[in-house]
């Protein structure tokens, strides 16, 4: 219960001005811009825009500098904004297969055609801190560049399992999914809402989630069939001209596992899958996605519910979204006086009625 | 001209527009001299448009977050054309050159437009395909196999 409570309006500005100071650190260093943040930090502007649920790395690095990098705070702004704006439509499907790859990996077949393409990585990298970075006016090393490349689309590895019809097929469906963002989170959840649902989930709770499916709840025998990350074309239909465009071009990361299936009541031996799908360069986000979408689908697949956190949609899809739990959580800083003012009086009449029975004999006895 | 391929040339325009950098577009427009009386259709606005995946890439389709648009149109005074543009982002300027664009590629100045604004975004984006696509090659791993127990 809240109470109506003035007065503060001074104190707020003055914490609103000091929290500006702040933002802008020390006056003698330089201040950031937008564009920098865009360019230098673009996975933190990424994760913005992944779980902001708002592709426009600009706004995500505005975000990123009055959150003054909080990102979960980042994050809300972003959907604060978001809902300012009209609507203008919605995109036929990106065409994942047509993706102009930065980055191709395969964990499942080492001569994959098109080959792996390593990309711009972490990995390999050994962890260590590189003081050159601190140091100004770097040199960029020289560019190492590969033969020309042939402008084909890589084909998706999970196509040459299909073809031999040893992974679940995927079939085709163009149901109008149900939108989060435009109705409340409602169960049964059937999958493109649990798919929508965890593209905008806090990335460290997918990925802890994930992380459980590893470590036994739930166990579901993940190879990463394939990764890639890169440029996708976005197309509309524009009413107004009567045939579809392509209104602009976003990176996305793409994980599908393939998982061991030794076969259910309802379904013969065979590899099933997992999908992950990202705004931006975010491959833990995608890999972590694609394994807890491949545990919530325990049911469709007619596996056992072992009870573990990661098969329980509602479980999941409810403390996905960190703008919702973080608003709910620090709700609990606000003004509560009134509630606490009955729990005192609760406890004090308690305390003196626990200390009356158990003190009151005596007292009477001397 | 069929319609069918004049609707696959402004097509071709118009996603070329959407996509390229708005500074790179208006700089062009600037430089094309894309500037004819005109009254405003739709005042620029922008908005959003729900991005959709498939599950599996080739599934169900699913809703995966939304990206920002700008749009307007107008109609050239002289011929009465209308033009729309759409761009992916927040500038305003962007839109309104593009649907100026479009409108005029209706007129006789299509051709010198094509070449002056279409064509060298088309180039640039190609060559920055082709820069990154070189890029990425130059990380694919070219496995080698050991020969054992000889």
């Amino acid at each position: 219960m809240y109470v109506a409570v003035k007065g503060g309006e001074r104190a707020i500005d003055a914490a609103h001005e000091w929290l500006a100071d702040e933002r802008r650190g020390a006056p003698d260093v330089a201040e950031l811009s937008i564009s920098q943040i865009r360019e230098q930090l673009s996975l933190a502007v990424n994760r913005v825009m992944a779980e902001g649920s708002l592709y426009d790395p600009d706004l995500a690095a505005l975000a990123i500098k009055q959150a003054r990098g909080d990102m979960i705070e980042a994050i809300f702004l972003i959907r604060a904004y978001r809902t300012t704006l009209p609507r203008f439509g919605v995109s036929a499907p990106i065409d994942t297969g047509a993706m102009r790859c930065d980055r191709r990996i395969s964990a499942t077949f080492k001569d994959l055609p098109g080959g792996q393409i390593l990309g711009p990585t972490f990995d390999y990298t050994h962890r260590l801190l590189d003081f050159a970075l601190m140091a100004d006016g770097a040199v960029s090393p020289e560019v190492k560049e590969g033969g020309p490349t042939d402008a084909v689309p890589l084909p998706h590895v999970t196509e040459f399992l299909d073809r031999e019809g040893l992974l679940q097929p995927e079939p085709e469906d163009n149901t109008p999914p149900r939108d989060l963002t435009r109705e409340p989170l409602d169960f049964p959840a059937d999958r493109p809402l649990k798919l929508q649902a965890l593209a905008r989930g806090d990335e460290g709770f997918v990925l802890s989630m994930a992380y459980s499916t590893q470590r036994g709840y739930a166990r579901n025998h993940p190879f990463v069939g394939e990764l890639r990350i890169g440029r996708v074309a976005v197309s509309m239909d524009i009413p107004e001209l009567g045939f579809a465009i392509d209104l602009g071009e976003i990176t996305v990361s793409e994980c599908e596992t393939v998982n061991q299936f030794t076969g259910s009541k309802t379904e013969p031996p065979q590899f099933t899958r997992g999908y992950g799908l990202v705004f931006g360069q975010s491959e833990r986000k995608a890999i972590s996605m694609a394994l807890v979408d491949r545990a919530l689908r325990w049911e469709e697949l007619g596996e056992d519910n072992v009870g573990a956190p990661a098969q329980d949609a509602e479980f999941v899809l409810s403390h996905s979204d960190n703008v919702q739990a973080t608003g709910f959580l620090e709700h609990i800083k606000l003004p509560h006086y009134v509630d606490f003012q009955s729990e005192l009086e609760l406890i004090r009449r308690l305390r003196a009625e626990a200390m009356m029975a158990s003190t009151g004999p005596r007292e009477a006895a001397e | 001209m069929s319609n069918l391929s004049e609707n696959l040339e402004r097509q071709a325009r118009l996603s070329t527009m959407a996509q390229a950098p708005a500074d790179r577009l208006i700089a062009l427009c600037k430089s094309a001299g894309v500037k004819v009386p005109h009254s405003v259709l739709r005042a620029p606005e922008i908005g959003t448009v729900m991005v959709r995946g498939r599950a599996g890439a080739v599934g169900a389709a699913f809703n995966l977050g939304e990206m920002t648009v700008t749009r307007a149109s107008v109609r050239l005074n002289d011929c009465s054309a209308v033009g729309h543009g759409y761009v992916q982002g927040r500038s305003h300027e962007a839109a309104i050159y593009a649907a100026l664009v479009d409108a005029l590629c209706q007129t006789d100045q299509g051709s010198a437009l094509m070449a002056s604004v279409i064509i060298p975004l088309q180039e640039e984006k190609a060559a920055h395909e082709g820069a990154r696509g070189a890029r990425a090659a130059g990380t694919k791993v070219e496995f080698f196999t050991m020969v054992r127990g000889e």
